[in-house]
């Protein structure tokens, strides 16, 4: 008698799997990436590659050394996506080996320490992006000029962010009417005509990418829409309330890492709640707690801390807030 | 095609690989022997009443349902009874089998085995399923639930619609499909004497969208028939599930743990629709089905095989190759049960047998849980499958419970979909059991 291969149903399977979803993402990265390329020059492609290529190495030494174990994740890209995160949310002039330390405290820090892929509770991107701000506070806010087609190996011309132009002036007194004049055009903003940190300048590519990964259902609408809508209607009362003292919605949708943040960084579903109402949740708070910081808070930016906040958030809304049960009361 | 529904809640969309549709019932040749398990049905097994060297008919009772919850098995050869002993199922265990030695067809007294399609129905309510009761009527769909049990409403209830599923929304299985196609008549006969048997004047034929084909004949035919209606169905696993067919069709939720009965509905089958024809017009007990052959490169088709035929004379029938098979399948691939062996023999719940190679049929990488919570989105039930499984892992079974593990109908949604290939079903169906299991001792 021959024998068969018994298992309990299902016996058949969709055909996406973790790998697929994780090189979906990279895939999903590389409008934004080549944008910063594009404006920034050789330091945002050799920032990119030197963060990817610590995260894989950092995440493949931890494996076999630390952990001992014969199977390696290094190919499922997960850190591919770690390295190239952390890279878009620095200044494209970061010293090199800060880029390293970063990824380091990203992999090893935030990922590796939990038990790998699934098991961090906080994105290990963002972890290795405060870590950074928090360490090296000067050469994280140095924002480089851009310059398109830059080809020189290092930037030297330096400018304030548009939250950093605002913020500091507002803070001198001045009105927001006086200071939008010295921020860029929207226009500008949307392409990614900006300064700012590598992968965050340009709103389009990262819609491209998000549009990418709803199509191939790697992310739903839920949290990023949640996010972005919030954050659109809460400084829009704020601005309705006082024109003169906050900046209209539009300004604070494209201005900063909110895309970045709301299309790649929260929707991160290691790390994010599992049921689409607790995603709604979370992109609202998300949403609130950026507009907080960056309105209220001693920083000009607020979305990494923001999202970093609800990721502690996440189990609480996991275990609160209940999907639909079919029949229940 | 316009006014399609569905059920709002989860559900996934497998391929439907309906490769069979197009292909004719045609009837396999019987075996020299059929084995003839005697618990074919959910409940009590069946006692048998024939002995080793008794001659029995074909359509003659030999195993009795006494329980409640059991049914009654007839002879689906002439022939002589050879041993009754122990031989493996569809179940993998060996269970208590009739072993019977063929001869040429003779049928008992008394069935209409002419293919005239007889339209009144004479009988009352009561010997209506009384009828469906002797014929050892059973769901036909798969779970084999008792179809007497099923139109006997209980006190202080009332039906209000019947719904007949032609959803077949399993992959691969054409048998319901082609039933319609060929037999749309009497399932409209059989669907009227079952709206009797449960006294409603309503009745929603229910039929997925992959099956134009079907909804076009049996809406025509149903003109003709007052009370019954086809309704079109967007095309989502698992919409064949009740309480999901239910929603779909009636938009009425069955409460957890609950019947559906509840919410004044009674499903059936078209297949069971069919079988009720048969048994309450022509006297006949059911002896044969609609099984589907299919898998992925073999050509297949639809056969009417008589219960008890060893698989493996399908199989030969049809004229497959087993060498590159690696799994064979009892059912459709999302609920269905891998077999050991060829020998297993059709029964009443046999809607199709599948056969697959590796490539199809192998679990994939199982990798950690990446939190994605497509198993929470594809659950019917509105279940965390995510924390089900853990909860079954640790062995954490208030946690189960509490978590309703029970309302699971293992529809296997949440495992397809897994994108880490965990073995989510695997684990809550051991949930379900150990927290049966508690919730028995606690009556205790």
């Amino acid at each position: 008698m021959s024998t068969y291969i018994l298992s309990g149903s299902p016996h058949v399977h969709d055909t996406q799997d973790v790998k697929k979803i994780m090189w979906g993402v990279v895939y999903a990265l590389i409008p934004a990436f080549l944008v910063s390329v594009y404006f920034f020059g050789i330091p945002a492609l050799m920032l990119s590659l030197l963060a990817v290529a610590s995260c894989l190495l950092f995440e493949f030494l931890i494996q076999k050394y630390l952990f001992k174990s014969s199977e390696l994740t290094i190919t499922d890209g997960s850190a591919v996506i770690t390295g190239l995160l952390l890279a878009f949310n620095v200044p494209s002039s970061l010293p090199w080996w800060q880029i390293v330390v970063g990824s380091l405290v990203a992999i090893g820090a935030a990922k590796m320490t939990f038990g790998g892929l699934g098991k961090n509770p906080f994105n290990p991107a963002l972890v290795g992006r405060v870590f950074l701000l928090i360490s090296f506070p000067v050469d994280m806010t140095t924002w480089p000029k851009v310059s398109p087609l830059n080809t020189s190996l290092t930037d030297v011309i330096t400018g304030p962010t548009s939250l950093g132009i605002i913020k500091e002036g507002l803070m001198k007194g001045e009105s927001i009417g006086k200071l939008m004049q010295n921020v860029p055009t929207y226009t500008d903003m949307f392409v990614g005509n900006i300064g700012g940190s590598l992968g965050e300048i340009s709103a389009i590519a990262i819609l491209i990418g998000g549009i990418y990964m709803l199509v191939r259902k790697i992310i739903t609408w839920h949290i990023p829409v949640s996010y972005i809508l919030s954050v659109f209607v809460f400084t829009g009362i704020l601005w309705l309330i006082n024109p003169e003292k906050y900046a209209d919605p539009v300004f604070h949708l494209l201005a900063g890492g909110l895309m970045l943040g709301a299309v790649f960084m929260a929707t991160d579903m290691v790390t994010s709640p599992v049921n689409h109402k607790a995603q709604l949740i979370f992109g609202v708070g998300c949403g609130v707690l950026t507009v907080l910081i960056r309105v209220w808070g001693a920083y000009p930016e607020g979305v990494s801390f923001a999202i970093l906040i609800m990721n502690a958030a996440t189990p609480l809304l996991n275990n609160m807030v209940k999907p639909k049960r079919f029949g229940g009361a | 095609m316009n006014g399609l529904k569905t059920f709002p809640l989860g559900g996934v969309h497998p391929d439907d690989c309906k490769f069979t549709s197009q292909k004719s019932i045609v009837s396999i040749p019987i075996p020299e022997r059929v084995y003839i398990p005697v618990s074919q049905s959910l409940g009590a097994p069946s006692v048998p009443i024939v002995n080793k060297g008794d001659k029995v008919k074909t359509g003659q009772l030999i195993a009795k349902g006494e329980a409640f919850i059991s049914s009654n098995i007839h002879s689906s050869v002439t022939g002589e009874v050879e041993k009754i002993e122990d031989w493996i199922d569809t179940s993998g265990y060996k269970r208590k089998t009739i072993i019977i030695k063929t001869e040429p067809d003779v049928w008992e007294e008394g069935i209409d085995l002419s293919s005239e399609i007889k339209r009144e129905i004479t009988l009352s309510k009561e010997e209506i399923i009384q009828r469906i009761k002797d014929k050892g009527i059973v769901g036909l769909g798969g779970a084999t639930f008792p179809t007497h049990v099923k139109v006997s409403i209980p006190q202080g209830k009332k039906a209000e619609y019947l719904i007949i599923n032609g959803v077949e929304c399993e992959p691969y299985l054409t048998s319901d499909h082609r039933l319609m196609l060929e037999k749309g008549e009497e399932i409209l006969i059989g669907t009227q004497i079952l709206m009797k048997a449960i006294d409603v004047d309503q009745a929603i034929i229910g039929i997925e969208a992959n099956k134009p084909d079907a909804i076009e004949h049996l809406s025509k035919l149903a003109e003709k028939y007052k009370g019954i209606k086809v309704q079109g169905l967007k095309l989502k696993y698992p919409q064949g599930a009740e309480k999901q067919l239910i929603k779909a069709l009636v938009n009425r939720e069955v409460p957890s743990g609950k019947l559906p009965i509840e919410v004044g509905c009674v499903v059936q089958n078209v297949g069971t629709a069919f079988a009720v024809y048969e048994a309450v017009q022509k006297n006949k007990p059911l002896i044969n089905r609609v099984v589907t052959l299919s898998g992925n490169n073999i050509e297949g088709g639809n056969f009417m095989v008589r219960i008890g035929t060893p698989i493996q004379k399908l199989i030969d029938f049809c004229g497959a190759k087993l060498e590159n098979i690696d799994k064979i399948i009892n059912g459709g691939p999302m609920m269905g049960k891998a077999l050991v062996s060829t020998e297993v023999p059709v029964t009443k719940g046999t809607s199709g047998i599948l056969l697959f190679s590796a490539e199809v049929s192998s679990r994939m990488k199982v990798y950690n849980c990446v939190r994605c919570g497509k198993c929470v989105s594809a659950c019917p039930m509105g279940l965390e499958p995510i924390v089900l499984e853990k909860a079954a892992e640790v062995g954490n079974w208030d946690l189960a419970e509490k978590y309703h593990v029970l309302d699971c109908i293992e529809c296997g949604s949440c495992h397809y979909t897994c994108p880490a290939g965990r073995p989510l079903l695997d684990m809550i169906r051991l949930g379900k059991n150990k927290v049966n299991q508690i919730i028995r001792s606690r009556v205790k």
